[in-house]
C-alpha cells in the first residue's frame, strides 16, 4: 500500500514535470507566437494566406532554416560562427565556378561542399584544438572567405551551369508534392539532426560540452572531436544551402550570403538555442527561422518600408537573448 | 624513500597505489610538497586538512586531471602515467569531484553515464539505450538510498541528488580505487549514513577509497588510516586506532606540528 502511494505520488510528479519542461520550451511559445501571427495576418491581409505567399514564406526561410540547424549546434556547444554568411559565399561561388568551367554537376557539388567544409575544418581546428575565442577564430574567417570568394570569381558573376544546368537549376527551383526542394531539405536536415542530438552519444556529448566542458572533459567525452564536429558541421549547412540558393537563383556572385549569419544567429536563439550553452534543438532551429520571415513577409505586406528589416531582426535577437536572460534570473 | 619502509607502510600486501614524492605548483604556489604514500587494495583512507591544504589538487593527480611537476605514481608496483581522467579510469581509478562535474542540462542518467553511454544496435546505426540507462541509474540511486529520478534533468535537482549522481558514475566499471573530494559537503544526515554504508560495502569488496571530508565523525567512523595534509606536506599518515579527534584537528590546524 504504501508502495503504490509513492509509486502514483512518482507517476504524478513526473508527469508535471514533463508538462512544466515542455512548457519552459522557447519553441513551444514561438510555435504559438508564430500560429497567432499567421492567423492574424490572415484576417488583415488578403494575399497572406494564399498558397503562393506560403510556398514563398517557406522557400524564403528554408536557406536560412539549413544554416540555422548548423548554427544551434555550435551554439549548443557554447560556440559562434559568424562565418556561415562568408562561407556560403565562398562555397556557392566555387560551385558556380566549376560547373561554369563545363564540369558535371557531382564535381560542382562536391567543390563547393568541400570549400565550405575547408573553412569549417580550418575553425574548429582552431577553436578546438588551439583554444582560441570562436568568436574571435569565425569573425577572421568571416573576413577571409568573403576575400576568397572575390578572389575566386574574379569579381565575375556565374550564370551558366554547364552541361548539367537542368538539374541543378531544379534542385535549388523545382519542388516535390508541392514543397520546394530547399524545404525538403531543411526538413530533412533538421530531422536528422534532431535524430542525432537526441538519439546518439554525439549528441549528448553536444549538450555536455556546451553544458559544463570541465565535466566533459573528466568524463571522457572527447570535447576537442566534439567541437570540431559542429564546425564542420555548421559550414555543411552553410555549403548545402548555398548550393541550393545559387541553383535556385540561377546565378551568383561573390556577395552571395552576405549578413546572412545574422539571420541565421537570430533563428537559432529565437528558436531556443542558449548562447550560454546546453540548450538548443532543431524544431527551434526551424521554427525560429519561420517566425522572422513570417514577420518579414507580414511587415512587407503591412506597407511597412524594407530598410526596417534590418532593424527588426535587431531587436528580435536581443529580445531573445533577454527573454534568457530573465528565464535564468527567475531559475536561480 | 628507502623500499622497506614503504613495505612496512603496506602491512595489507603490495600496494595498489604508490605515490612517491609528488609535487605539483601552480605558478609560484606549491600546491603539493613532496607527498608519499601509498594505498592498499580495500584500504579505506580519510584525508584531512584545512581549505587550501591541497587536498583536491592530490586527488585531481591520481585522478589523471593534472600531471604532477614532479614525483611518480606507482600502480601495483609498475610505473604509471595519467594523461587523461580517462586512463586513470580504465586502470580502475574512479573519482567524486569536489564539484561533482555535472552537466546541468542533461539528466541524472545520462551524467552517470556520461563518456561511456550504453548503445544498442549495429556500426554507424549504433543509438543511445535510453531505457537500460534510465534503469540501471535508477537501481544505483536506490542502493544509495536517494530520490533522484534517473530522468529528471540535474539542473532541477538538490545539493543530495547531485550527489548521489555523481556517486553513482563511480559504480559503473569494476573500480579498484575510488578517491571521494568531499563527498557529504551537501547532503542531509539520513544520506550521509548511506554513503558511509556504501564506503563500508566497497571495503568488503575489496575497493579502496580515499575519503576527503571535513566531518571528523565519518571520518573516524570508516576509516582505517588517516593522512593530514597541512599546507600541501603530509603531517601525519597513521592508523586511526592510534589517532584521536583532537589529535587531528591539532595536526589540521598546525597546533600539532608532526605526528
Ligand atoms: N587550478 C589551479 N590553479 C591555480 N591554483 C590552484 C589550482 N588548484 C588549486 N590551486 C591552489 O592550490 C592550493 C591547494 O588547493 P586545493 O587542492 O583545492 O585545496 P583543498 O582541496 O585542500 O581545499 C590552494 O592554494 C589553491 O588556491
Ligand atoms: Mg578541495
Amino acid at each position: 500500500m504504501v508502495d503504490s502511494a509513492v509509486i502514483t505520488e512518482e507517476v504524478q510528479k513526473q508527469g508535471s514535470t514533463l508538462l512544466q519542461r515542455l512548457l519552459r520550451r522557447q519553441a513551444l511559445w514561438v510555435t504559438v507566437a508564430l500560429i497567432v501571427i499567421c492567423i492574424l495576418m490572415g484576417f488583415l491581409s488578403d494575399s497572406f494566406a494564399t498558397v503562393e505567399n506560403f510556398s514563398n514564406v517557406t522557400l524564403n526561410f528554408s536557406f536560412i532554416g539549413i544554416i540555422a540547424v548548423g548554427m544551434t549546434a555550435v551554439i549548443i556547444t557554447r560556440g559562434i560562427d559568424l562565418s556561415v554568411g562568408s562561407v556560403m559565399g565562398l562555397s556557392g561561388v566555387v560551385c558556380g565556378l566549376v560547373l561554369a568551367s563545363g564540369a558535371p554537376i557531382e564535381a560542382g557539388i562536391a567543390a563547393g561542399l568541400l570549400s565550405a567544409l575547408a573553412c569549417g575544418a580550418v575553425n574548429g581546428y582552431l577553436i578546438a584544438f588551439l583554444n582560441l575565442s570562436p568568436f574571435v577564430v569565425t569573425l577572421g574567417m568571416l573576413s577571409i572567405a568573403r576575400s576568397l570568394a572575390l578572389v575566386v570569381s574574379n569579381n565575375k558573376m556565374f550564370y551558366e551551369f554547364g552541361p548539367d544546368e537542368d538539374i541543378f537549376v531544379e534542385m535549388g527551383g523545382g519542388s516535390l508534392l508541392g514543397v520546394s526542394n530547399p524545404t525538403w531539405a531543411l526538413l530533412i536536415l533538421a530531422l536528422i539532426f534532431g535524430f542525432m542530438l537526441n538519439f546518439t552519444a554525439w549528441g549528448r556529448h553536444v549538450i555536455a560540452v556546451g553544458s559544463n566542458e570541465q565535466a566533459a572533459r573528466l568524463t571522457g567525452v572527447p570535447v576537442k572531436a566534439v567541437k570540431m564536429s559542429v564546425y564542420l558541421l555548421s559550414s555543411l549547412t552553410a555549403g548545402i544551402s548555398a548550393i541550393m540558393i545559387v541553383g535556385w537563383m540561377g546565378a551568383v556572385t561573390n556577395a552571395l550570403g552576405m549578413t546572412y549569419e545574422l539571420r541565421v544567429i537570430a533563428s537559432a536563439v529565437i528558436g531556443g538555442a542558449d548562447l550560454m550553452g546546453g540548450v538548443g534543438s532543431a524544431f527551434g532551429a526551424v521554427i525560429g527561422a519561420a517566425l522572422i520571415e513570417i514577420i518579414r513577409n507580414g511587415l512587407l505586406m503591412a506597407g511597412v518600408d524594407p530598410y526596417w528589416q534590418g532593424a527588426f531582426i535587431g531587436i528580435f535577437i536581443i529580445l531573445a537573448v533577454l527573454l534568457e536572460r530573465i528565464r535564468h534570473r527567475r531559475e536561480e | 624513500m628507502s623500499t622497506e619502509t614503504h613495505q612496512e607502510d603496506c602491512a595489507l600486501g603490495e600496494p595498489f597505489l604508490e605515490l612517491r614524492c609528488i609535487h605539483k605548483h601552480f605558478g609560484a604556489i606549491q600546491a603539493v610538497k613532496s607527498v608519499s604514500f601509498t594505498i592498499s587494495p580495500g584500504e579505506v583512507i580519510g584525508l584531512m586538512g584545512d581549505n587550501g591544504a591541497g587536498k583536491s589538487t592530490l586527488v585531481n593527480i591520481m585522478a589523471g586531471n593534472y600531471p604532477p611537476s614532479g614525483g611518480e605514481i606507482y600502480m601495483e608496483g609498475k610505473r604509471v602515467h595519467f594523461s587523461k581522467p580517462v586512463h586513470a579510469r580504465k586502470n580502475g581509478i574512479e573519482v567524486v569531484y569536489q564539484d561533482l562535474a555535472l552537466c546541468d542540462h542533461l539528466s541524472a542518467a545520462h551524467n552517470v553515464f556520461l563518456g561511456q553511454e550504453l548503445k544498442k544496435g549495429f556500426g554507424p546505426f549504433r543509438i543511445l539505450d535510453s531505457e537500460t540507462m534510465y534503469t540501471v541509474a535508477g537501481d544505483l540511486f536506490r542502493e544509495l538510498k536517494s530520490e533522484t529520478r534517473p530522468r529528471d534533468l540535474v539542473r532541477e535537482m538538490s545539493g543530495g541528488q547531485r550527489q548521489a549522481v555523481a556517486i553513482a558514475r563511480t559504480r559503473l566499471n569494476s573500480a579498484r580505487l575510488i578517491l571521494m573530494d568531499e563527498p557529504t559537503a551537501a547532503i542531509s544526515v539520513r544520506q550521509v549514513s548511506e554513503v558511509m554504508e556504501l564506503i563500508k560495502r566497497l571495503q568488503h569488496d575489496g575497493i579502496a577509497v580515499l575519503l576527503i571530508s571535513h566531518r571528523m565523525p565519518d571520518v573516524f567512523a570508516v576509516s582505517e588510516r588517516i593522512i593530514v595534509l597541512r599546507r600541501g606536506q603530509i603531517v601525519a599518515d597513521k592508523p586511526i586506532a592510534c589517532s584521536s579527534p583532537e589529535e587531528v584537528t591539532g595536526l589540521i590546524t598546525g597546533a600539532i606540528e608532526r605526528a
